[in-house]
């Protein structure tokens, strides 16, 4: 059976939100705000299938997260997306489990082709993974999503700099631009500032979208996709709301690294449609 | 004794610019990527001879540790250029993370290590990095005591699957080891037979030993000299046999007595063979400027402390 998007994206987010509830632990927050851009990117745009997927990405496009702790996000997607059987989402954080905590690929879990946790790193790896494309004359794409958060780590913007020097341009780079972070918002933190400007100061190609409207995401992939192979890497700022979905995680920080309890994971899943069928607990 | 004689003084880090150029010409997986430091390191050949697969990184380590790994993903084989002291402290969680617990076929070349380094003084001359590395599970960590070592070993390490930690220096040091020798990862190297004290040494410190043995023989003190090119994974059954034939075991490393090999042979001594130790290694301190000799001279890093320490059990 066909799902749309909006569909998947929903069963996305109840599988989310009963994950951290399940293990008591975890972040829902980001995972909410990246899933729109994330269910598209897996589901739409990358050329990758669960049986075409090798950790190298040779002959597919490539995907890297660098913001490891939404980690529920990436797992739901791919077992809805069919890399694993999507019942293993129970044992999110659990003992022995494939589903670490922040991504591994110590027990070879499909899909995951590199760990991430300490933040900052993703981008460079991606970086590195684009060279390898371009030097075997591999003419696929390397995406990698980063926080705003995340971006306050010096190696970003190392990485911005080495990206524009070496004209990395089959890389397609996307910050989710939730404005939250663990302690507040990402100005009030750190002054994060204009990330169009940074972005742009450092020889990137930027663009900027609606991360929750699925015309906005496909407009601006296509527009990412037209902009490859001219000389800069591509960077999306998608503007996206922490905890989105579910009205009492959205918008603040206080949802980043929290699990919501028995009442509050039923409270959440009265607001989001259950399409594909929960994984059973 | 066993005459080992110096064919001429080089530095080990040509010894590696040679191991990589020769990989250059015979491995297209291999890669390259330096931090600012393509001289120094020796890499000059490769990257003129394979500009494609030569990558500039700046002077920004950690974002070069992740691309070198992300290179590792894609299936090449890359090996990042830069001074120890950035090579390892500077980049730890880098190395840790995209590295070692991912597993990625990355090999970190670091030149000037140790107090060798010389005149740029403390905040360059590592002293801890062995210890750093050899904590991380995955890594292997090899310090190779001459030029020609150091090559075969550049050339062994692209060979092995997994991270590889590649230790080497800044002076001229004797280059005496066999210009055609296959460098095994994991395996002690028996410079002599002998039965009175066994002096385990590695890196610049090998050359300094079997000096020191010289002199122990003529005194009439008989030793067991073993060159440990390899400390993680450490050639145990090596270790442990010549403990238990001599007894006394002396360790000389270019390193803090922290986390460096004379602990890694104690550790296993421990348990398998409880056996009387010296350490000749710096303790619990950092270097200052000056010229190599004098200081490994001054912080007790020569044949003559060797000796000593080798006649005080």
């Amino acid at each position: 059976m066909e799902y749309t998007l909006e569909q998947i994206a929903s069963q996305v987010r109840r599988d989310i939100v009963r994950m951290v509830t399940a293990a008591a632990s975890g972040h829902p927050g980001g995972s909410l705000s990246a899933t729109d851009v994330l269910t598209y990117l897996f589901f739409k745009e990358m050329n990758v299938t669960p049986e075409t997927w090798r950790r190298s990405g040779e002959g597919t496009d490539q995907f890297f997260l660098s913001a490891g702790h939404i980690s529920p996000v990436l797992y739901s997607l791919l077992a809805r997306r069919g890399y694993f059987p999507v019942e293993e989402l129970a044992t999110f954080r659990r003992f022995g489990s494939r589903l670490q905590g922040h991504p591994s690929i110590e027990r070879g879990l499909p899909g995951v082709n590199q760990a991430a946790g300490s933040l900052g790193q993703g981008l460079s790896v991606a970086i590195g993974a684009a060279l390898a494309k371009r030097l075997s004359g591999d003419s696929n794409t390397v995406y990698v999503l980063i926080g705003d958060g995340e971006s306050e780590e010096g190696q970003i913007w190392e990485a911005a700099m080495a990206a524009a020097h070496n004209k990395v341009d089959n890389l397609v780079a996307m910050t989710d631009w939730n404005h939250q972070q663990i302690d507040g918002t990402t100005e009030e933190v750190a002054g994060l500032g204009n990330l169009r400007t940074k972005w742009e100061a450092f020889g990137w190609s930027v663009i900027e979208a609606d991360g929750h409207n699925f015309t906005a995401i496909e407009k601006a992939f296509a527009e990412a996709r037209n902009r490859k192979g001219l000389g800069n890497p591509v960077m999306i700022l998608w503007h996206t709301e922490m905890g989105h979905g579910v009205d009492f995680m959205a918008g603040t920080c206080k949802w980043h690294g929290k699990n919501p309890s028995a009442e509050q994971c039923a409270e959440a899943m009265k607001q989001l449609e259950e399409t594909m069928g929960d994984f059973a607990l | 004794m066993k005459e080992y004689v110096d064919t001429g003084k080089k530095d080990t880090r040509s010894g590696f610019g040679a191991g990589l150029a020769e990989l250059g010409n015979t491995n297209p997986k291999v890669v390259a990527l330096t931090a600012d430091l393509k001289g120094s390191l020796k890499m000059d050949a490769f990257a003129a001879a394979h500009p494609d697969r030569f990558f500039q990184a700046g002077i920004a380590e950690a974002n070069m540790v992740g691309m070198a790994a992300g290179l590792a993903v894609g299936g090449y084989i890359p090996f990042i250029g830069t001074f120890a002291n950035f090579a390892t402290a500077r980049v730890l969680d880098q190395i840790r993370q995209a590295v070692c617990y991912s597993k990625t076929n990355v090999k970190i070349a670091a030149s000037h290590a140790g107090i060798t380094l010389g005149e740029d003084g403390a905040t360059h001359q590592t002293l801890e990095d062995i210890g750093l590395m050899r904590m991380l599970p995955e890594m292997v960590v090899i310090n190779p005591c001459d030029y020609n070592q150091t090559k075969a070993a550049t050339i062994a390490a692209a060979e092995w699957k997994g991270p590889v930690y590649l230790r080497f220096g800044r002076p001229s040091v004797p280059n005496f080891t066999p210009a055609d020798q296959k460098f095994e990862i994991g395996k002690a190297i028996k410079l002599n037979d002998g039965s009175d004290v066994t002096i385990i040494a590695t890196g610049h410190l090998v050359w300094e030993s079997i000096q020191a043995a010289r002199e122990l023989e003529s005194r009439g003190v008989s030793v067991d000299l073993i060159d440990i090119a390899t400390i993680k994974p450490l050639d145990k059954e090596a270790v442990i046999a010549s403990a238990r034939k001599t007894g006394k075991v002396v360790v000389a490393e270019e390193h803090l007595i922290a986390g460096g090999l004379g602990e890694v042979i104690a550790g296993v001594l421990a348990t398998a063979c409880p056996t009387p130790m010296r350490f000749v290694a710096i303790d619990d301190k950092f270097g200052q400027s000056g010229k190599p000799a004098e200081l490994m001279a001054a912080y007790g890093l020569d044949a003559a402390h060797i000796v000593e320490a080798a006649l005080s059990f």
